[in-house]
């Protein structure tokens, strides 16, 4: 072991590296595939098995594909950053410290020779993973099952046209909901024993914040995916209150604005990380 | 070398959670060796092994463990291995992934990880077998030892071991005992605590008795013990007559109890005054009424001297 005290004296950046990798492969082999996130894998899935349904039945009844085109943003904006990756990140990223602690797994890590900032980050990394592997692998099932059924035409939009932009910016957008969610719920466990009332507050302030004046505005993950999106969701009925459009900003302001809400979160999920006590009989 | 550096040191440490007494004012001082934790239930030991690994923080005083902070995380827990008394595990793992993962956290290669991983589960007697078998299967026993193997298998200078004989049956206990007694001979600290108190007594080189938070007694057993000389002690002579021996010792007023030992051929003797009770003892024997084969303290151990310090009821008399 003097080795590894004479590395950290030397070399901390290095090991903490080694260390962060290790903990993020041992996260991820227990994170991605397991029984018990069976309901996260609906929510990824479900759009895609109602769309090869769709694809199925209404073989001899093709809508057009502009209708489908709008129907894709629609999952996107209003299923899967509202519900699917809503929900999917708080099962995700709410287990990685609280479900430890309910499981009274969580000391052995803490006992580990690894600094606690650094096993934070791991679990966040390792958490994003799952979920962006998750989401994105559903997501090009959407987009693949859509356009299929046009055929040439299909696939000419799929790899030539508008396509491919949508596809990647749709796919920036999941990346940038799981990273912001799975910060936010990553916050709630570390704060609270349950986190489901303090996640439900959430999408509830997720609903109302388009209506909020534009400052509250940048409090919201929702509020900057919704300047990426690369097509406009049509604001019809109940929607309407989902869709409110606001004043546009760019796309990097956009993306930098969450990533810098997401920086501030998981630096004071490291402080409080730093302060967290093993006490499984009150959690 | 500072003695700071090689000793665990409380100052005056409490711990409040909220409204409820976890420990407090604790001023201690541990040298190498095998320390054992005594007292009821709920009196602080687990509050203060969790203190010492930093699981839980001090609400005053400060902790050093070889002159070391649990907030320095890589220098600490390559020098501290923690077998904690929670009865479970990460899920999904066989209990060589989970001692081999442990391991990997440390930054050493995959080969020497494996290497301690296999010689930690040899130093508990866990077979093979076992040992690549999911954890979930496992009894009782077999957890206790993979916890054991995973907190000794980076060889820590210091080793806290909250109830490390629950579940055991007899054999593995006293292997368990036997691998604590060769850590103490290497020079590591072994602090232990436990409820067995008649196993742990026999290989501990100091006792710590706790009660209600508060620190009773320390040191090292036979010292306690002195410190406890209001109350009688009880020793048991083994001889050719016990009954002649019993009616000469209680001539004299400070015997106050004795008791035939089941064989015949001893007999227990409480006394108030051991010192004037040795020197009536070489008188009989030099007499030659009575045929004196040896004598020893029978409650010089942790059981008997915790059983005077602290009440029934958990408090302190």
């Amino acid at each position: 072991m003097t080795d590894l005290i004479r590395t950290v004296q030397q070399q901390p950046w290095s090991l903490w590296w080694i260390q962060f990798r290790r903990f993020a492969r041992i996260e991820i082999r227990r994170n991605l595939i397991t029984k018990r996130a069976w309901w996260i894998y609906f929510l990824a899935f479900v759009p895609a098995v109602i769309i090869f349904i769709h694809l199925i039945v209404d073989r001899h009844q093709p809508s057009s594909m502009t209708e489908d085109t709008n129907i894709l943003a629609g999952i996107v904006q209003l299923y899967y950053v509202r519900l699917g990756v809503f929900f999917g990140c708080l099962g995700i990223f709410s287990r990685l410290i609280r479900g430890e602690m309910i499981e009274r797994s969580l000391h052995y890590y803490l006992l580990s020779p690894v600094r606690r900032e650094v096993i934070l980050l791991a679990k966040f990394f390792a958490g994003s993973v799952s979920a962006v592997v998750l989401f994105g692998v559903a997501l090009t099932f959407d987009f693949v099952l859509m356009y299929i059924g046009y055929g040439g035409a299909g696939q000419d939009f799929m790899l030539h046209g508008a396509g491919p932009g949508q596809f990647e910016a749709y796919l920036l957008i999941m990346v940038l909901a799981c990273l912001g969610y799975g910060s936010l719920f990553l916050m709630l466990s570390l704060m609270f024993r349950n986190p489901m009332p303090g996640a439900l507050l959430l999408w509830g302030w997720e609903a109302i914040n388009p209506v909020m004046p534009s400052l509250l505005q940048k409090f919201s993950v929702a509020s900057y995916l919704r300047h990426l999106m690369p097509v406009s969701v049509p604001a019809e009925g109940i929607f309407a209150l989902l869709t409110v459009e606001t004043e546009p900003v760019a796309a990097w302001v956009a993306v930098i604005g969450l990533l810098a809400l997401i920086a501030v979160v998981l630096i004071y999920c490291c402080i409080r990380m730093r302060r967290l006590e093993i006490r499984y009989t009150t959690d | 070398m500072s003695a700071a550096i090689e000793t665990i040191r409380f100052e005056n440490v409490s711990k409040f959670y909220g409204e409820v007494l976890g420990v407090n004012r604790i001023t201690l001082t541990l040298s190498p060796g095998i320390t054992t934790l005594v007292g009821p239930n709920g009196s602080g030991k687990t509050t203060l092994m969790n203190l010492m690994t930093g699981l839980v923080q001090p609400s005053r005083g400060k902790i050093s463990v070889l002159g070391l902070e649990p907030s320095n995380a890589t220098e600490f827990f390559c020098n501290v291995g923690y077998c904690a008394q929670f009865d479970s595990f990460p899920r999904g793992l066989t209990g060589f992934q989970f001692v081999l993962d442990s391991l990997m956290l440390f930054g050493m290669s995959e080969e020497d990880a494996h290497a301690l991983a296999v010689e930690a589960l040899e130093r508990v007697q866990l077979d093979a077998a076992a040992a690549h078998r999911n954890i979930a299967g496992y009894s009782k026993g077999m957890r206790q030892k993979i916890r054991l193997a995973q907190a000794i298998a980076h060889h820590p200078r210091v080793l806290v071991l909250d109830e490390p004989l629950n579940g055991l049956d007899p054999m593995a206990r006293a292997e368990s005992l036997a691998l604590f007694q060769e850590l103490g001979r290497q020079g590591m600290h072994v602090v232990i605590s436990s409820h067995i108190l008649d196993e742990v007594d026999r290989v501990s080189d100091r006792v710590v008795l706790i009660t209600g938070g508060y620190l009773i007694a320390q040191g090292n057993i036979h010292e306690v013990r002195q410190e406890v000389r209001d109350k009688p002690m009880q020793l048991l002579i083994r001889c050719d007559k016990p009954d002649l021996l019993a009616s000469k010792m209680f001539a004299v007023n400070h015997c106050v109890e004795a008791r035939l030992h089941a064989d015949g051929a001893g007999i227990f003797l409480r006394t108030g005054d051991v010192d004037q009770f040795y020197k009536i003892l070489n008188e009989i024997a030099i007499e030659g009424a009575v045929k004196i084969e040896a004598v020893a303290p029978f409650d010089d151990n942790a059981n008997a001297i915790y059983q005077y310090l602290i009440g029934s009821d958990g408090s302190a008399v």
